[in-house]
């Protein structure tokens, strides 16, 4: 079962296109990455599934249900621009957001304060915000984001600001709540940041989307069948293979890129290889997000 | 709850709960009692502990100056030159010389003082020397006292207003001056501080970015209605507090006054100037009883919640379309630009508070609810009053209207150097939420 589906959906601020008939489909419970350079109409497609803004045509569907003023509180938004009351103690602030997403009162206390102990926040509940940490005020704004349960968490930029530690424990959290049923959809510039988390990838570039798909798909159609191997000896090209990269690594070892010639099987050419020079490791090489976004950015220009 | 209640109630209370709004509450009160009765109070105390020296040369005048509790005086029998060098070691306030004069041409009193002394001291002792020397004429002349105070006469004119429905008035232009002052004022005030605080609120929120995740929960006109509202009634709190707090200040302050003036009056009795007194306090009492209090006060709480929801808007489309205070400074005046015309107009107004320039502003929604305020003390014919109150409806409307088009688009915009023509764009942009 699909839990967003997107139709069509085109935005033009004045003069610049911001996003192109746009469709995307986002399955339940999957890590949905939005990637793409800033500028390419990321956030402009968060802001019209959040209702922020109005799209020119096109339409939103959440479980088949077209997107509305009560729907979208079964959303959990964190903006990249991130921002809290300054002169609002942390308790306060949470209760309010929550209450705004239709939790009621007693209900969105007892929750921000689970949430509270499960952060080590939970002495902070009558600070300002402005008296907190960088760091704190994320946390306090990501427990504002998914204190009502949502269906469907979107997190623009979401590591940005968090250092390594907190950044794992953001990460764990957004695993469990994926365990538990919510679907998450990632924004992101970065693109290997999210990489080892997404299962789905949607590519966005210049407000197009250029690529979706889950992402191991995605890498399986972009592998060019290239294989990095270790080894010592010297390597000459041979009928089958050609060499495409030598270097030497920090173990005196030489490294080798090689691309296949003709359908092979990995066997066929260890053991060519092995009759040629000692050989310490080899590997398929998967293509990373990021080779393939530039890959299919430069072929389309 | 109603998402707008949740907002309402948010803008209210932490408004509400800071020291500021607090500290402003207690001294607004304080600062208006003072103003009302502190001059009063040192006018009547200031004689308090004087004390004066008094050199009779004349020999006529043993027994006029007579010590009270307010004030002593020291006959002393010495040269003129002693009594000036002895007067700083006396720690007395004056030295009184009264020289040998002619009745016919009484002149060469001298008041010899340490600091400067009050009219009203003075003009005591001139009227004590004055009604000695002229009873000292009466005598010579041989006319009888009794006939010639027959003779004066001390006169009231009472002012009564015709109404419409040719019912009698009493009204004193006086009382209704400064009452229609004081609201004016008050509305002048509560208008540009609360659509001020209206706009630092949105600024806030656009600047600390808080407002993208509360749009993810509300519509912009719900935002911008809840935070017009809820510091609408922070307002009218404060105005609820200043008047019960103030109706406090004055019982304490004026009951001690009354113990204090009751005694001033018994002392005092027999000299003529506090014998008009009482009528010019009944005339002052009698003018406050005629103005129409419960009209006043409604009216008051209607134009300023009014007056503020049309200011207010615009000063939230303001907030939306800036960055910073300074960015909003380039709007603030033309759209207050009618605030400060009703204020500059209020002289014009009272000298004919039924003519038609006092009419036509108290009738345009952007001057009305100072100008009207202005124009209730003199009595405003109720068709007049309810054209305007609909006028500032619609008006309100209106401009809650127009803020909420420019709003909708501004709070998310950041960097951008807004004019006019950017506001106006925005404000055509047709996508309705």
């Amino acid at each position: 079962m699909d839990l967003l589906n997107i139709e069509n959906i085109s935005k033009a601020y004045s003069a610049h296109q911001a996003l192109s008939a746009i469709n995307l489909i986002i399955p339940e419970q999957s890590i949905f990455g939005l990637l793409g350079p800033n500028g390419s109409g990321k956030t402009t497609l968060i802001r019209i599934i959040n209702r922020i803004i109005q799209q020119d045509s096109g339409r939103v569907f959440l479980r088949g249900q077209e997107m509305d003023h009560e729907l979208v509180r079964k959303i959990g938004y964190l903006p990249e621009e991130r921002g809290l009351y300054k002169k609002m103690k942390v308790g306060e602030q949470l209760v309010y957001l929550a209450q705004l997403k239709g939790l009621p009162r007693v209900e969105a206390v007892k929750r921000i304060k689970q949430w509270l102990e499960k952060l080590a926040l939970q002495d902070w509940w009558n600070k300002n915000v402005e008296d907190l940490s960088k760091g704190m005020a994320q946390k306090v704004q990501f427990i504002a984001t998914v204190v009502h349960e949502p269906t469907l968490l979107i997190l623009d930029e979401p590591f940005s600001g968090f250092d390594p530690i907190n950044a794992d424990l953001i990460k764990n959290e957004i695993l469990e709540l994926r365990d538990r049923g919510a679907t998450i959809i990632f924004s992101t510039h970065r693109m290997e940041s999210v990489e080892e988390l997404c299962d789905h990838i949607a590519l966005f570039n210049q407000s197009q989307k250029i690529l979706d798909g889950p992402k191991r798909k995605i890498k399986e159609q972009h592998k060019k069948g290239l294989y990095q191997i270790t080894f010592k000896g010297t390597l000459e090209a041979k009928e089958a293979f050609s060499v495409q990269q030598l270097t030497t690594n920090e173990e005196g070892l030489q490294q080798a890129v090689l691309k296949f010639n003709e359908e092979a099987k990995p066997n066929d050419l260890i053991q060519l290889l092995i009759k040629e020079v000692e050989l310490y490791s080899f590997a398929e090489k998967i293509p990373t997000i990021n080779e393939i976004f530039i890959s299919k950015v430069t072929t389309e220009s | 709850m109603n998402k707008i209640n949740i907002i309402i109630a948010r803008e209210f209370l932490t408004r509400v709960r800071k020291k500021s709004f607090i500290i402003a509450s207690l001294l607004g009160p304080i600062i208006m009692g003072a103003v009302l009765f502190l001059p009063a109070y040192f006018a009547m105390n200031s004689q308090g502990s004087k004390s004066f020296v008094v050199i009779d040369e004349s020999e006529q005048m043993e027994t006029l100056f007579v010590s009270d509790e307010d004030i002593e005086y020291r006959y002393v029998i010495m040269s003129l030159e002693e009594a000036k060098r002895d007067l700083r070691e006396n720690d007395a306030d004056g030295l009184i010389y009264i020289p040998a004069f002619n009745v016919e041409d009484p002149k060469g009193f001298i008041l010899y003082a340490t600091s400067n002394q009050s009219l009203s001291t003075i003009s005591d002792i001139e009227r004590k020397i004055d009604n000695y020397i002229e009873e000292i004429r009466l005598e010579a002349s041989g006319l009888d006292k009794a006939i010639i105070d027959s003779f004066k006469v001390n006169i009231e004119v009472s002012t009564i207003n015709l109404s419409e429905t040719g019912a009698e008035q009493e009204s004193s232009s006086g009382a209704a001056t400064v009452i229609g002052y004081i609201a004016s004022f008050l509305i002048y005030m509560f208008v540009f501080i609360y659509g001020a605080m209206c706009m630092r609120g949105v600024i806030e929120e656009k600047n600390s970015r808080i407002v993208e995740v509360i749009l993810s929960s509300v519509k912009p006109f719900e935002l911008m209605m809840g935070k017009v509202i809820g510091i609408a009634m922070v307002g009218l709190t404060q105005f609820v507090l200043w008047i019960l707090l103030t109706g406090a200040v004055t019982m304490g302050v004026s009951a001690v006054m009354v113990s204090d003036g009751a005694e001033m009056a018994q002392v005092a009795a027999g000299d003529n100037i506090i014998q008009m007194e009482p009528t010019l306090i009944e005339n002052a009492f009698s003018a406050l009883g005629a103005v129409n209090f419960p009209l006043v006060i409604g009216a008051f709480l209607f134009y300023f919640i009014g007056g503020y929801l049309l200011y207010g808007a615009l000063f939230a489309a303001i907030g939306s379309a800036s960055d910073s205070d300074a960015d909003a400074q380039q709007f603030i005046f033309p759209v207050t630009a009618p605030l400060i015309v009703s204020i500059i107009s209020l002289s014009i107004v009272l000298e004919d508070p039924h003519g038609s320039i006092a009419f036509w502003m108290s009738i345009i929604p952007f001057t009305s609810p100072i100008i009207m305020m202005m124009r209730i003390p003199f009595g405003v014919a109720p068709w007049e009053l309810i054209l305007s109150m609909s006028m500032l409806i619609l008006g309100f409307l209106f401009t809650l209207w127009i803020a909420g088009r420019i709003y909708r688009i501004g709070i998310l915009m950041h960097g951008t150097k807004v004019n006019w023509k950017i506001l106006a764009k925005w404000f055509m942009t047709s996508d309705e939420m």
